[in-house]
């Protein structure tokens, strides 16, 4: 028993509700923020040490026993997703100081902004799936209020899609929910996976399995059902959608690595549709980003092929190639947020997000345009920045187990996304000085980069001391591989 | 002005209390048999509403002058805070701890921490159903 692991989910919680009380004064919203979404990132960082010292810690909600009760449970993948989150709040939250109107900010923006990441945080550590359900949700309300928030024609029709989809995607998430409970009798997940290793491999547990990959898929954004993605994204101002960039469409990732390995590890059926799936998303995906002239749009799209890799990741299913997804989710959580806030950055300068329309940002605001150039190679994968280490494992692994097709797939993939992230620099960042807003040459924005140099020195230090991350996430995928210890911490057998 | 439907007003008088004082019978009720905050919750806030209904916005804004967005806090502050306390004597979030005590005309009773909780998520069973009754009703003008 440990309330540590709560308290990530609590402290924002409990923030929250205090700040709708104090919904009109701006600076109690934002000290209360800042005090909460700190405190949460050292709470999270002080968990994954314990994790990592003491092994896998759990709690018990209300002191009901395991199977029974539910449980929350930090594991390696869980508690350090839950610190890179809250990291990454820190980051958004800062941004969104610089750039957040004030009338924004008195409509509620801070309280629904910690509800979401009670939401995350919850999903990332619960041991219960109907809990994780319950999580998911919050996770959703919130993310519809930010998304909305503001009222522009084109973010209201883009906002009601991302509603729709994601009310439906929740209902198959109940309705597969239901046929495991029915099959199995519990829905605490260690005890789910206990239940399935000991019932002959099925049909019934093909089926929910892949109703699960449906919903989860619909999450994150896989092949067939990514097409809510680009546009919902496109509509919020940088801040929310670096935050829903980095993370929402992880959660559902997240999510797809804790059942595929816990649940259904036995079904090769799955993995197969995983392996193709994660091929198709990534290269229709990167497609996307490739016929795009929009600076966000551009990194939109590409959340929907990054996806993709760590599907691929998920369906090869060694431990290398489970090490090399954590090692690329954790890479995108912090470039794709970050690109996504330089994009916020540009269209700040230029007043536009329009790629042809804005020219020689490179001599006007040098800083910018070299923090930018770091985090975009990175994403595209040259080495030593961090991109390259999680496709290096995950190309190593698909060569280990044979699975030569989806690695082509993947390495052309890449080829593109250097090109595309290219279009942009070429385009915007060189050429002559033309910009829209004639007083954008004498723009500052310093202030605006600060909060997102945390994350650029992040993806530089991830390379370059790859080594001991690498090591870290293959401890990870052991973990995740045997779910023994798993199953011994939460059940106490 | 247009004219009074004195039948309705005078029933409602009526009937809203009855509501209410059921809503407050099942919400006590609710530990161990059915009800609970949830229920004893929408109850109370369908008589809110059937004021709301039979008499105008404006009257019964000024009789119960309430920011409902603020009741919908001061539950979930409640059931929170109740959650926390058994963390202070190092269990879990969320123990619940319950005894009996003899009281005064109610004789032995069991007193539980679920209660202040139970009554938490009244607050804000009442407080949001209000609150989206009266945007979707006020968007009219």
């Amino acid at each position: 028993m440990n309330n540590l692991i709560i308290l990530p989910i609590l402290i924002p919680m409990l923030m929250g509700v205090i700040l709708i009380f104090f919904k009109d004064s701006k600076t109690i919203q934002r000290v209360v923020s800042v005090i909460s979404v700190g405190l949460m990132l050292l709470l999270s960082v002080y968990l994954s040490y314990i994790v990592y010292v003491d092994g896998i810690q759990t709690i018990e909600l209300g002191d009901w026993p395991a199977p029974f009760g539910i449980v929350l449970v930090a594991d390696l993948l869980s508690s350090s997703l839950v610190a890179l989150s809250s990291l990454l709040a820190l980051v958004c939250l800062f941004f969104a100081f610089q750039t957040f109107s004030a009338e924004r900010e008195r409509n509620y923006f801070h309280p629904f902004f910690l509800f979401l990441m009670v939401g995350v945080n919850g999903s990332f550590l619960t041991g219960d799936i109907f809990n994780l359900f319950v999580f998911f949700e919050v996770m959703l309300i919130s993310s519809f209020i930010l998304i909305s928030m503001g009222s522009k024609k084109y973010q209201l029709r883009e906002s009601l899609k991302y509603v729709i989809i994601n009310t439906v995607s929740s209902m198959f998430f109940i309705i597969a929910i239901a046929y495991l409970y029915g099959v199995t009798g519990t829905l605490n997940m260690a005890d789910l996976s206990v239940k399935i290793s000991e019932l002959e491999q099925t049909g019934v547990i093909s089926v929910i399995a892949v109703v699960f990959l449906f919903v989860f898929g619909t999450k994150s954004a896989i092949f067939p059902l990514y097409y809510w993605l680009p546009h919902s994204y496109y509509a919020p101002p940088a801040a929310i959608a670096a935050l829903f960039g980095g993370l929402l469409t992880k959660v559902g990732v997240y999510t797809l690595m804790r059942t595929y390995t816990l649940i259904f590890p036995h079904d090769p059926l799955v993995f197969q549709i995983l392996l193709i799936v994660g091929g198709l998303t990534m290269f229709i995906g990167v497609l996307g980003a490739v016929s795009q002239f929009d600076f966000k749009r551009i990194l939109a799209v590409h959340i929907v092929s990054q996806v993709g890799y760590m599907i691929m990741g998920i369906g090869i299913f060694t431990p290398l190639a489970i090490a090399g997804t954590f090692f690329f989710l954790a890479h995108n959580i912090i470039v794709k947020s970050a690109l996504f806030l330089f994009a916020g950055v540009a269209e700040k300068i230029t007043g536009t997000s329009h790629l042809k329309e804005m020219s020689g940002l490179l001599k006007t605001h040098p800083y910018f345009a070299w923090l930018f150039f770091i985090a975009a190679i990175s994403l595209a994968g040259i080495p030593p920045l961090s991109g390259f280490f999680g496709k290096f494992a995950l190309v190593v692994a698909g060569f280990e187990a044979g699975n030569y097709f989806v690695i082509a797939v993947s390495l052309a993939t890449g080829v593109l996304t250097l090109f595309s992230m290219m279009k942009i620099f070429m385009t915007s960042f060189w050429g002559e000085v033309k910009f829209p807003d004639p007083q954008a040459k004498d723009k500052k924005v310093g202030k605006l980069l600060i909060p997102i140099l945390p994350l650029v020195a992040l993806t530089i230090l991830l390379g370059v001391a790859a080594e001991p991350f690498m090591q870290f996430s293959l401890e990870l995928a052991e973990q995740l591989m045997d779910p023994s210890e798993y199953i011994n911490s939460v059940l106490k057998e | 002005m247009r004219n009074t439907p004195v039948q309705l007003h005078v029933i409602t008088r009526i009937v809203a209390f009855i509501i209410l004082a059921f809503s407050v019978f099942l919400f006590f009720a609710g530990h161990n048999n059915p009800g609970g905050g949830f229920i004893g919750g929408l109850m109370s806030a369908s008589a809110l509403v059937l004021l709301y209904l039979s008499f105008d916005l404006k009257t019964i804004k000024r009789v119960i002058p309430f920011n409902y967005a603020k009741v919908i806090a001061s539950g979930l502050l409640l059931a929170i805070l109740t959650g926390i306390v058994g963390m202070f004597f190092g269990f879990p979030f969320l123990t619940q701890f319950f005894d009996y005590f003899p009281l005064p005309i109610l004789g032995e009773t069991e007193l539980t921490t679920a209660l202040p909780f139970d009554l938490g998520i009244y607050l804000v069973v009442v407080g949001f159903t209000l609150l989206v009754i009266l945007t979707v009703a006020e968007d009219d003008n």
